[in-house]
């Protein structure tokens, strides 16, 4: 099995680090080529807005979807899952993916002062892990045939649809495995 | 270490691979964020501006700052002047996402840096060697970028300063426990940094390159390097096309190993930005900071 982590734009050295720690084969993808090396996705954090840019120039938009709509597990972290959305509530700017049945609102905690570290509760998960949210999304609603896997003051922060897998916050900058290994088991 | 400043680090993660634009009102904030820059740089004066113009540079009028954060959603950055605390509780009162203690703007304090450890919005700072990066992490910057020369167009210093970072991270392998000492006492940092230094290979923080990259093949010289991302100054709004020179600088930032498409991003973008030779200069903004 090969994990391909898009390489476009963002934290994707720190989502290969802890597939490296998990031993995992994996590639960078930065092209539609790369892209049909992989069996699984990681969308990483970084800036959605930049993110999107570069995956329509690059004609990922329609290359993702046709992959994931053919049984592609796909996880994404914050501007990943902000990607993967239906749509973004405060942001009509950004073209989505719209895979992954929820709404989403951008930067909804406010700027970088607001940032935060949390110990959170995972369905499937043991111990609670120290995970963080920077500048993070926050789901607003939850369509049909969205599992909630973990929430944090109310608010839905991990979500799971058949084998589409997204998460507010960050769990490669803790060095917390435990969400990538729920990820490989889809 | 605090945990605010862990998050600044950790912030500093999510813009690697990107292109940090300098824009100077809403407008070109907006074609920065279009073009797909990760963050952008409010100020009143690019640095190019700062040289020909000459006079104290100070940090920008606040309402300019806001009127750029009411116009983007990606995040935004703001200088202030090397030791300008005062400046830097306004910044942080205004609740800009980054605070770049700056060469480029005039030095406040002859003697020292902002104690940047008391302050919950992160910092980045510029330096030229691996001695002035580790200082500015041990004084609370959660992210680096080389100094480069700002506002001159002109790579070779921002090249200069990333290769003499990586000759001296090198370097310390060769060196044993009494050398290091040394090193570290010369340089005012910990041995404990440096050992850390050692051991990781890398700085401990985010490493950009800034201070003049003027074209899309400077962004992925730099790149190719191992740089991290880059910070663009004066290299996008006084150049002839903005907003493409600006989206080719991103998608070579990206694509810094792909021939083809730098090949394809650096054609027929119209004139860049003059530039200037090194030796010329009345200031060197490089030789501020201590």
């Amino acid at each position: 099995m090969v994990v391909g982590v898009l390489a476009l734009q963002g934290d994707f050295a720190e989502h290969c680090a802890i597939c490296q720690s998990l031993d995992v084969h994996h590639i960078e993808v930065r092209t539609v080529k790369d892209l049909a090396k992989v069996d699984r996705l990681i969308l990483p954090g970084g800036e959605s807005t930049t993110i999107s840019k570069l995956l329509k120039i690059n004609g990922f938009d329609t290359a993702i979807m046709e992959r994931v709509n053919t049984g592609m597990p796909i996880y994404g972290t914050c501007a990943g899952a902000i990607l993967l959305a239906t749509s973004i509530d405060n942001d009509e700017s950004i073209e989505t993916l719209k895979l992954l049945n929820v709404q989403i609102e951008r930067n909804a905690y406010g700027t970088q002062l607001n940032s935060f570290h949390a110990e959170i509760e995972i369905q499937g998960v043991k111990d609670p892990i120290k995970v963080a949210f920077i500048r993070a999304p926050r789901i607003t609603h939850i369509g049909v045939s969205v599992d909630v896997l973990a929430s944090h003051n109310g608010d839905p922060i991990l979500v799971k649809q058949g084998k589409i897998l997204a998460g507010t916050f960050h769990p490669e900058v803790t060095n917390t495995t435990e969400i990538h290994k729920l990820f490989l088991e889809l | 270490m605090e945990a605010h400043n862990t998050l600044g680090q950790d912030f500093a993660k999510m813009f690697k691979g990107g292109v940090i634009m300098d824009v100077m009102n809403p407008e070109q904030a907006r074609i920065a964020e279009d073009a797909g820059a990760c963050a952008v740089m409010a100020l009143e004066r690019i640095p190019s501006d700062i040289r020909e113009q000459g006079g104290v540079a100070r940090m920008s009028d606040p309402k300019m700052i806001a009127a750029i954060q009411a116009a983007v959603t990606i995040p935004v950055m703001a200088k202030v002047r090397i030791g300008h605390t005062a400046e830097a509780r306004i910044l942080e009162e205004l609740a800009v996402d980054y605070i770049d203690e700056s060469e480029v703007l005039t030095p406040a304090d002859p003697f020292k840096h902002i104690d940047k450890k008391l302050f919950k919005v992160p910092f980045v700072c510029g330096a030229t060697n691996l001695g002035e990066a580790l200082r500015r992490i041990q004084e609370g910057a959660a992210m680096i970028r080389t100094k480069g020369e700002p506002g001159t167009g002109n790579v070779v210093e921002a090249v200069r300063h990333m290769r003499l970072i990586q000759e001296e991270i090198a370097s310390l392998e060769e060196m044993d426990n009494g050398q290091l000492a040394n090193f570290a006492i010369k340089e005012r940092i910990t041995v404990d940094a440096l050992e850390r230094v050692r051991e990781a290979r890398r700085l401990p923080v985010v490493t950009f390159v800034a201070g003049g990259i003027a074209t899309p093949a400077d962004a992925a010289l730099l790149m190719g390097m191992g740089a991290e991302g880059v910070f663009v100054g004066s290299g996008i709004f006084r150049s002839d096309n903005p907003a493409e020179r600006a989206k080719a600088i991103v998608r070579a930032t990206t694509h810094f190993a792909d021939p083809a498409v730098l090949l394809e991003v650096s054609t027929d973008l119209g004139g860049a930005m003059p530039g200037l030779e090194i030796p010329v200069l009345e200031t060197r903004m490089q030789d501020r900071g201590w």
